[in-house]
């Protein structure tokens, strides 16, 4: 979608269409300020439930619960917190549980805060390393394409699956005072 | 230091006996989700069925995927079975139970404050934990402990058919009993559930 005044992409508004297109009724998440209009619009959407966590771990639970139940879901979340679902995502792998992970990338590009960074630059191998297939994207304009090809393979796979929303996308967190 | 933590060893329910009263006849209407180990060893020893959904790894997320459910499936019951070390690897998720607040929802804690499978290790329940107060602190209003059988009536009834979030905490005997294993394929139990739950839509 682009904005008609400035004519930029609105990413996260592609990304709210592609999951009501996809039936999505659950939205976990553990807060991120690269989801935060994001979840302003699963929030004001009727169809989805929106779950806050308090760990990430409880999203890939959260998920299959909804799965067994028939209802699809997403879980969006940074990439400090992929570290916290690792031995949860077992649950995924072995029970082959859909899983569509939205994540937004810290560490990565022009990170202020290095404690950021370890995390950050795992995220891919880690979530490779535990059966996840992943997909990268940097350019505003190829997010919607990019969160349709994943979700279709989580769902129809079923598959587990993360986007990692690059931090060039999102732009660095700012601590300037 | 090694705590001498025994007085589970005395408490009067046995773990078998709450499983059997809280699963006493159960219909299509109750989904049940089992935490690992014994938990999913005693529903498994009264009948093992399509709407059982026994774990074998996952811990911590037991409560979490009952919600899950729960959610998905208002008009039916679900109620999470589950051990004392699991519940505590994710007391998190009672606040997020707290927080969706599913009329639909029940746990049940069989708490012997034990770690059973690894040795019989003392939980922090065998020191300060109180499981019950934890959940209310949460925002789980209708939290209860149970110790004797004269409590378990009200404990069955609150976990069958009292408007949720329910939280039991059951205290049970710190006894070993044998294994009576459930199916362990993580698919077969996921395809089966879902098919006894939602039918030709499972597959689709």
């Amino acid at each position: 979608m682009n904005d008609t005044r400035t004519g930029a992409v609105d990413w996260a508004a592609d990304i709210f269409d592609v999951l009501r297109e996809q039936q999505v009724a659950q939205v976990a998440h553990v807060p991120d300020a690269g989801h935060s209009n994001l979840l302003k619009a699963c929030e004001a959407d009727n169809e989805m439930r929106v779950v806050p966590l308090s760990t990430e771990e409880e999203g890939m639970a959260l998920l299959a619960g909804a799965w067994l139940g028939g209802q699809r879901g997403v879980m969006l979340m940074q990439s400090s917190g992929v570290g916290n679902c690792i031995n949860m995502l077992s649950l995924t792998a072995t029970c082959r549980f859909p899983l569509l992970m939205l994540v937004t990338m810290r560490g990565s590009f022009g990170e202020f805060n290095p404690w950021q960074v370890p995390m950050g630059q795992a995220t891919p191998n880690v979530l490779r390393e535990m059966g996840c297939l992943i997909f990268e994207v940097d350019e505003p304009a190829r997010v919607r394409e990019t969160v349709s090809a994943a979700a279709q393979m989580t769902f129809n796979g079923p598959a587990a699956c993360a986007v990692l929303l690059s931090q060039r996308l999102i732009g660095a967190k700012s601590f300037a005072k | 230091m090694i705590l001498n933590r025994s007085r589970a060893e005395s408490y009067p329910l046995s773990r078998r006996d709450v499983v059997a009263q809280l699963l006493e006849n159960r219909d299509d209407d109750l989904l049940v989700i089992a935490g690992l180990g014994a938990p999913a060893f005693d529903i498994t020893l009264q009948g093992d069925t399509p709407l059982n959904f026994p774990l074998w790894g996952a811990m911590g997320g037991a409560v979490s995927i009952g919600l899950g459910l729960a959610l998905a499936q208002p008009l039916r019951r679900v109620l999470v079975i589950t051990g004392d070390g699991e519940a505590l690897m994710g007391l998190g998720s009672l606040g997020t139970v707290a927080a969706q607040a599913p009329a639909n929802l029940a746990i049940v804690v069989l708490d012997n404050e034990r770690y059973g499978e690894t040795g019989m290790q003392s939980t922090h329940t065998a020191m300060t934990v109180d499981l019950a107060a934890v959940a209310a602190a949460c925002g789980i209003d209708r939290s209860i402990t149970v110790r004797k059988q004269a409590d378990m009536p009200a404990a069955v009834e609150a976990a069958r058919k009292a408007p949720g979030p329910v939280f039991v905490d059951a205290k049970v005997r710190a006894e070993q009993l044998g294994m009576v294993l459930p199916p362990k394929e993580g698919t077969h139990l996921k395809d089966r559930f879902r098919q006894a739950l939602l039918g030709p839509r499972a597959i689709s």
